[in-house]
């Protein structure tokens, strides 16, 4: 067996880290991404500044800031302790929420261009046919936006997985409650364990690469379609 | 007419142009009332605007005594009973045609009467297209699809804003019966917006006339297009539409002869039915003036006239347009001055109006 307990048990982690992260990042990101499509307020641009973060910090800037926010003395620390629920530093709970905040532009991203695709136009024929705006967004948006949706939830996942920088700072190395897949082939590393570092890496470079051929392969089969019925 | 009809009030400056819009009408709330105007007079915002597509905080709409929007209370778009086609195609396209006319149908007031399915299928001819998807269709057929869809929802009043406009002569022809035919069969009030003087004159009962965001007009079709002071059209395409019946065939010489209020009229037979309306455009070019009955002249159609008004052309300075009355309706002749002069026409003079030509509107 190439892979040991340990090793399973944190690629368990590590998928049930992501699938947390991805569900809440569409739940979290659709309104956001919704909100930057259509707002013409002024509070657009720092918002979307502020999402887009992550794309250019390095990941040991955000660690370092959520560590210091999820500190006793902290304004996360100081929710939490008021909640009863102790410090989120070094538990699975904080590391979602960093993972949160480390993948949201990867999944409001997509999600906000395919909206702004859409355009004004079907929501306005919507309207004149009826549909309230819960209607418009079940019936009209999430249809139509509906590739942004698959981009958006794959990019989420993929990254959260190869996370490491916050993960390091923030959670540790804690078997079975914050030791993840990219933590975990770091250990090995450091052990010179190579055969076990490869398993693992080797493993996530082909599960990386047929999740983006699923994605991209079926995006390409649906532009074909499309061309073959366009006129 | 005071229960009967469709009021608006609206006044907006769009911010950033020097666009302001400032209009107040009531239309009547039945047939087809054409919003016409040149590009950039504020048609369509209008229409936007009645819709509630475009919010204006002051404006008010009322539509056959249904308060839409007033000072309290503001309607949003989807709670007015209305259907809207847009100038471009506004079909969804992730359904199929039949999925877009579900949508509407779904969502339609049931307690309303109104057209189904299959009459809206056979009155815009779309029982082939039913299982394609809008990607698959052409410019008209798209169009035709959109009408459908705004007639399913059973609206109590139809909004149309410039639905030909972005098809070609071909298309335009094509559409153009199934739009008559909503005229004659459907109960629904419609206001049409068009820069086209034919689509106007085939289609509209009334008309409102828009410029710089101003109502210049607003008033029966027929009489809107008799009217000297209106700029409706470049000065030498000026002419009336009458509305008649055919009454005769004289298989003979290929005629029909139509009467209408004021008159009666030999046209070339068109092949409508006896007893079809019909409309007719008669160029006031394609009239002169005689002071006697012409007897000697290959000029078909002689009708005595009363002079109404006469005044300058305002597009040529050798030209005049003299406005005629016979009944209920009008002519325009354009003549020059000097005929003018030197037939001493004046206003309520009786004279023979000579029509070259007349044309069926279609």
């Amino acid at each position: 067996m190439p892979l040991t307990s340990d090793d399973l048990q944190t690629l368990w982690l590590t998928l049930k880290l992501a699938t947390v992260v991805t569900v809440l990042l569409l739940l979290l990101g659709t309104p956001i991404a919704w909100w930057l499509a259509r707002s013409r307020s002024w509070l657009r641009g720092p918002v979307a500044a502020i999402v887009a973060l992550p794309l250019v910090l390095p990941p040991t800037v955000l660690g370092f800031y959520l560590l210091l926010a999820m500190a006793p003395s902290g304004p996360l620390g100081q929710v939490t302790g008021a909640l009863g629920l102790g410090t989120l530093a070094f538990t699975f709970e904080g590391l979602v929420i960093a993972s949160l905040l480390y993948s949201m532009p990867f999944v409001v991203q997509p999600i906000q261009n395919a909206i702004e695709a859409i355009g004004d136009r079907p929501l306005e024929a919507a309207a004149t046919l009826r549909a309230g705006p819960v209607d418009r967004f079940m019936t009209v948006v999430l249809p139509l936006a509906a590739p942004g949706f698959v981009t958006a939830a794959v990019l989420g996942f993929a990254h959260t997985i190869g996370e490491f920088g916050v993960v390091l700072m923030i959670g540790g190395n804690i078997p079975g409650e914050t030791r993840v897949m990219s933590v975990q082939i770091y250990d090995h590393v450091e052990a010179m364990d190579y055969a076990r570092a490869h398993w693992l890496a080797g493993g996530m470079m082909l599960f990386s690469f047929v999740v983006l051929l699923l994605v991209y392969g079926t995006r390409a089969g649906r532009q074909a379609g499309a061309m073959r019925y366009g006129r | 007419m005071a229960e009967d009809s469709i009021k608006f009030s609206f006044s907006l400056a769009l911010p950033g142009t020097s666009f302001s819009l400032d209009v107040e009408a009531a239309l009547p709330g039945r047939g087809i009332s054409a919003i016409f105007g040149a590009s950039g007079s504020g048609k369509t915002t209008l229409l936007r605007c009645i819709a509630g597509l475009q919010r204006v905080s002051n404006g008010r709409v009322s539509v056959n005594d249904q308060v839409w929007q007033n000072g309290e209370r503001y309607w949003p778009t989807h709670r007015r009973p209305l259907g809207y086609v847009f100038q471009e195609a506004s079909l969804f396209t992730h359904l199929s045609v039949e999925g877009n006319l579900a949508y509407a149908i779904k969502r339609a007031d049931s307690g309303v009467s109104g057209i189904d399915l299959a009459e809206a299928v056979s009155l815009l001819g779309l029982s082939p297209l039913l299982k394609q998807r809008p990607a698959q269709l052409s410019g008209g057929e798209r169009q035709r699809v959109a009408i459908a869809r705004a007639l399913l929802i059973r609206p109590r009043l139809l909004l149309m804003d410039e639905p030909l406009a972005s098809l070609d002569e071909a298309r335009k022809q094509e559409i153009l019966p199934y739009l008559e035919r909503l005229r004659h069969e459907l109960a629904v009030p419609m206001l049409y917006v068009s820069h086209s003087r034919d689509e106007v004159a085939r289609l509209a009962d009334h008309l409102l006339m828009l410029d710089a965001g101003r109502v210049v007009a607003n008033g029966p079709l027929v009489e809107s297009f008799s009217r000297i002071d209106l700029p409706l059209t470049p000065g030498d395409q000026r002419g009336v539409v009458l509305e008649g019946r055919v009454a005769e065939r004289d298989s003979e010489w290929h005629l029909t002869r139509v009467i209408f209020d004021g008159g009666m009229l030999w046209i070339r037979d068109s092949g409508d039915e006896l007893g079809a309306m019909v409309r007719l455009h008669v160029h006031a070019g394609d009239v002169s003036i005689a002071l006697t009955p012409q007897r000697d002249s290959s000029i078909l159609n002689s009708l005595q006239a009363r002079v109404s008004a006469i005044t300058p052309d305002s597009s040529q300075a050798a030209l005049c347009l003299v406005k005629l009355e016979l009944g209920a309706s009008h002519l325009l002749a354009r003549i020059t001055r000097r005929s003018a002069q030197q037939l001493g026409l004046e206003k309520s003079q009786l004279v023979w109006a000579q029509i070259k030509s007349v044309a069926i509107v279609r």
